[in-house]
């Protein structure tokens, strides 16, 4: 055959050589991807592991049950409600408009709503969980849940929020908790990651925010594993967090809600304080507002009617409310005289209605004068001229000494939000504050409580408490933590001589027991609830000389704003002295007239531990106080509801 | 050269030539598509029927065609190459004029039970037609330009058209297995120099005139190669599949997470993980060690392959050979190159494990002609 010769013989071999050299350059390849495979799989092994663990898992923090808050009854004052959600992944479903459209008909969602969650899902990553819908009832929340199947992409969900029962009774004292803002952050260096957390809720006032490191608890946290996008596939591991610290209050729920409705829709202020351990039993400032309405999302329209409203329902007038203390003082500028020794009980001083000092005329409230005056009678009658006499022998030095030791002109530890100092003027601090020299009328007008003077009704609580005990009591507002009382030491004795407590005391009882006292007419005539005070009216505007010839104008006569505020302190019962009491209500008129039965009622309503017992009051006056406890719109105590007509 | 050249008595006949078949090859293709198989239940989440029962199913077919191939003898497919090169040629043509009316730019042909991708046939039957063709030609004309440029030719006509479907993965793997064939066949090495040297010269003018005013490519053109070049550049993008692809590779280490148990793959981290980059779920499951098995396996197939190309005395037996061969290493390597980070992404599948009806046939077909010039060698 023709085909064996050399040149065949010579192409086999070629092709034998090239194929050797395609298995050696295959071979070689070969050899490249295993040290390929070997440097991925062997050298760099650990790199890839963790990078395919963080790839897969992803850590998710659960917020902690928040600690609840109760009254010293534990009723509870701030829950945590269940919170049913919808959320909706457009990861799940390919005709968002279609869904949303299906689930208006489900739930109440305006037009609006629908085009906002239509947004805010487009806007957001595929499989990124938004919240379209928050606090369902049980009935809607119900309604989706089954219809799950056509709404696809829709799951729900349930999430513990805030809660305020008592809505507005506590507004000022709890507070209410909102979502992290970046201003919470700011002054954290390193925070909780728990405040990362999306619509994580921390106190924003109140006890919720001073008290927040133990109503928060700490963050469980659970490993969960994810797909490529995004999807959580399974938990891998979970652990639980610990949840807050319930906190038991001081105050009785009851006694607030009963001092909340006397005050009605008057801008004031009542402290009630146990003298014998200082727990405050009320603190109520009114008007007050909804927290519910904070922690929901305040609409706009809703928070100006609130900053625009002259009563400031916002402000919480026990504690950040600076008034002059009017009468109400005189008991700091008595005792700061007896006890210098610059005058004793029996002492008396004439009043003429007036004094003329330094060039200038101060009146008594008394154009006629009360002639000869002892220290029960000018607390009886509140004499002015009495407290001018000795203002000038003690001097405002020790006058602010003795208002110190009483409680004003500071600040007590108690978890509430914007607490003031007041003013509890001296030499000095004038001098610092004005750059002037103190001069006599500031000692006169100080001397009654006005002037530079002012303090907060917290203070005047505090003040009548220390009065009434002769002992440093310290206002407290945590009665138990996680179910632990708050342990509380006996206060120390205040060191005054018991004869010139005893004599202010005395003075005290008959302006509320003494036919001629400011505030017999708001008497306590049942033997173991009577009741010892004084009231204080305190001016906010000068009176002209011109009109003080004209005859002062009466309150009722002028703009709401320029009346004087009315004010009470008080404590029952005198034999034995269980609570104090301040009220302060700002423009309200008289002391006597406005301020002493709000007292007398909420005294009694703490005393009694129920509704104030009729035959406490005067036999003339149970008529109409029955009908006036009557109309009350007090919180059913089952229910927790209110009567409409508050709302209205 | 007909068919009277080889030495028909020496040669087996009827069932006895099934004990000539090259059975190392058979056992070994048979345990490379097994495990394939296995993955491909694997990554459908321990699902036989998403996709491994298919897989099982045209591999039936397919070892079975290899057989009916491997019976037939090599001289009778010699004299069908250039038939069945102008037929894959023509249906090429077809499916190309057929996706331009249709709009789908659809590339097959539907045979009822599956697919048909004529780019598929003619990756053998290029090789066949080049094996007649070298064997057909005078050994001193080898390296002649007038016959350099007529195969050349039948390479570079139905790569123009599979390139035009698009379909670069096929394209480079027809040129670089029509490329083989000349290369053993012997032609001149000056040649594949030039060609090279043309290569060079072709990438260093794209990447010296970025940036003029006379530059090669468009600027997105240019930011598609710095992609291909660094996938890390675009983490979330083009380079997400490369990126991820290693991570699950690295992430086995040494023994692999285990059956069924690869995150990257599970997770849905990883692209196109039944067809191009099963690779990595299977480098992710069961470690280097069986990454590297794998390896060795298709080095085994490869070395048989090249040792029955040696042994093979016939010149278009062996040729064709080494063409079959050279193709399915091509396909593993320029896979698993990309698979690695090495190269960049180009859509080729990986021979045996990947998963796709008709690749696998072909490859099946192809080692059928591989086995029948083995059977059918001259003795």
């Amino acid at each position: 055959m023709k085909r064996v010769t050399r040149e065949t013989e010579e192409a086999a071999r070629k092709v034998t050589r090239r194929t050797l050299m395609l298995g050696g350059a295959m071979a070689s390849m070969v050899a490249i991807l295993g040290a390929r495979m070997r440097y991925l799989q062997v050298d760099e092994a650990d790199t890839f592991k963790l990078m395919a663990e963080e790839n897969r898992i992803n850590i998710r923090l659960i917020a902690p049950d928040r600690g609840l808050i109760q009254d010293r009854n534990g009723k509870v004052i701030a829950a945590n409600e269940q919170n049913y959600r919808v959320v909706f992944t457009r990861e799940g479903s390919d005709n968002v408009a279609l869904v949303f459209q299906r689930l208006a008909g489900l739930i109440p969602m305006t037009a609006e709503d629908v085009t906002r969650n239509i947004e805010a899902v487009q806007s957001l990553g595929a499989y990124v969980p938004v919240i379209v819908a928050e606090r369902l009832s049980w009935d809607d929340f119900s309604k989706v849940a089954l219809n799950a199947p056509a709404l696809p992409g829709v799951n729900t969900e349930m999430g513990l929020s805030r809660f305020y029962p008592l809505d507005r009774d506590f507004a000022h004292v709890v507070g209410y908790v909102g979502p992290v803002s970046e201003r919470d952050l700011e002054g954290i260096d390193t925070p909780d990651p728990l405040l990362k957390i999306p619509k994580f809720q921390i106190g924003k006032t109140g006890v919720e925010k001073w008290l927040e490191d133990t109503l928060r608890g700490s963050a469980g946290s659970r490993r969960i594993e994810v797909n490529s996008a995004g999807r959580v596939m399974r938990e891998l591991d979970r652990e639980e967090g610990v949840p807050g610290t319930d906190i038991r209050l001081t105050i009785d729920a009851e006694v607030q809600n009963f001092a909340q409705a006397r005050l009605g829709e008057e801008s004031a202020a009542v402290v009630v304080m146990d003298v014998t351990n200082g727990d405050l039993i009320c603190i109520a400032s009114s008007p007050a507002f909804d927290p519910n309405l904070f922690v929901r999302g305040i609409s706009h329209t809703d928070y100006n009617a609130l900053m625009e409203h002259d009563h400031r329902p916002l402000a919480n007038k026990t504690v950040s409310g600076a008034y002059p203390p009017g009468s109400t003082f005189k008991m700091v500028t008595a005792m700061a005289a007896l006890e210098a020794g610059v005058a004793t009980p029996g002492d008396q001083v004439s009043c003429p209605g007036y004094i003329d000092l330094g060039g200038r005329r101060f009146h008594c409230w008394s154009r006629s004068g009360h002639g000869r005056v002892t220290l029960d009678r000018s607390l009886r009658e509140s004499c002015d001229v009495y407290y001018y006499e000795m203002a000038q022998r003690v001097g405002i030095d020790r006058i602010a000494e003795m208002g110190r030791k009483l409680g004003l002109g500071q600040r007590f530890d108690i978890p509430m939000s914007a607490i003031v100092d007041g003013i509890l003027p001296n030499k000095a601090w004038k001098q610092e504050r004005y750059k002037e020299d103190w001069v006599i009328g500031d000692t006169i007008n100080a001397s009654i409580g006005q002037g530079f003077v002012l303090t907060t009704p917290l203070q005047l609580a505090v003040m009548t408490a220390r009065l009434a005990t002769g002992r440093a009591v310290v206002p407290r507002l945590v009665h138990a933590v996680d179910d632990r009382e708050v342990p509380v030491a006996e206060a120390p004795p205040l060191g005054l001589t018991a004869e010139h407590l005893a004599g202010v005391l005395d003075g005290m009882f008959q302006v509320v027991n003494d036919e001629r006292g400011t505030a017999f007419s708001s008497r306590i005539v049942e033997p173991a609830m009577i009741m010892a005070g004084k009231t204080g009216t305190s001016q906010v505007r000068n009176i002209t000389v011109a009109e003080r010839d004209s005859g002062v104008i009466s309150n009722v006569d002028l703009p709401w704003n320029r009346r004087d505020h009315a004010l009470f302190v008080g404590y029952a019962p005198y034999d034995a002295p269980r609570y104090a009491i301040s009220v302060v209500v700002e423009h309200g008129g008289g002391g006597s007239t406005v301020a002493a039965p709000i007292g007398r009622d909420v005294l009694l309503r703490a005393l009694a531990g129920g509704l104030p017992p009729l035959e406490a009051y005067p036999a003339s006056q149970r008529g109409r106080i029955e009908t006036m406890l009557q109309e009350l719109p007090l919180r059913d105590p089952v229910t927790g509801l209110v009567p409409d007509r508050i709302r209205a | 050269m007909s068919f009277m050249d080889y030495r028909l008595r020496e040669a087996p006949t009827g069932l006895r030539k099934v004990l000539h078949l090259n059975w190392p090859l058979v056992v070994l293709i048979a345990a490379v598509c097994s495990v394939g198989i296995l993955m491909l239940y694997s990554i459908a989440g321990g699902d036989f029927d998403v996709w491994a029962k298919r897989q099982a199913q045209v591999f039936g077919v397919g070892m079975a065609l290899m057989f009916v191939v491997a019976m037939v003898p090599i001289w009778f497919w010699k004299n069908l190459s250039g038939v069945a090169y102008l037929v894959a040629f023509i249906l090429l043509i077809f499916v190309e004029i057929m996706g331009e009316t249709n709009m789908g730019a659809q590339r097959w042909i539907d045979l009822g039970f599956m697919q048909f991708q004529p780019s598929e046939m003619m990756k053998f039957t290029l090789v066949m037609v080049l094996a007649t063709y070298y064997d057909w030609l005078d050994s001193k004309q080898t390296s002649h330009p007038l016959y350099v440029l007529i195969a050349v030719l039948l390479i570079v006509l139905p790569t123009v058209l599979v390139l035009m479907q698009p379909n670069l993965g096929t394209s480079l793997m027809l040129l670089l297995g029509g490329a083989t064939v000349m290369f053993a066949a012997g032609v001149s090495l000056w040649y594949f120099a030039g060609v090279a040297a043309l290569g060079v010269a072709a990438i260093a003018g794209v990447f010296l005139t970025r940036g003029t005013p006379w530059q090669f490519l468009l600027d997105y053109q240019y930011r598609r190669i710095d992609t291909f070049l660094d996938p890390t550049s675009d983490p979330l993008g083009a380079g997400y599949n490369i990126i991820q692809a290693q991570i699950a590779l690295g992430s086995g280490g040494w023994s692999g997470k285990g059956f069924m148990q690869g995150t990257q793959s599970r997770l849905n981290f990883l692209p196109e993980k039944h067809t191009d980059f099963i690779f990595t779920t299977l480098a992710e499951e069961f470690g280097f060690v069986g990454a590297f098995t794998l390896l060795m396996l298709y080095a085994l197939i490869i070395g048989f392959g090249i040792v029955a190309a040696l042994q093979n005395r016939d010149r278009f037996s062996s040729l064709l050979i080494v063409g079959v061969v050279a193709n399915f290493f091509f396909y593993i390597a320029v896979n698993l190159s990309m698979v690695m980070g090495m190269a960049p992404v180009v859509g080729v599948p990986l021979p045996l494990l990947s998963y796709g009806g008709s690749a696998l046939l072909v490859i099946l077909v192809g080692f059928g002609l591989v086995q029948s010039a083995h059977v059918h060698r001259p003795r």
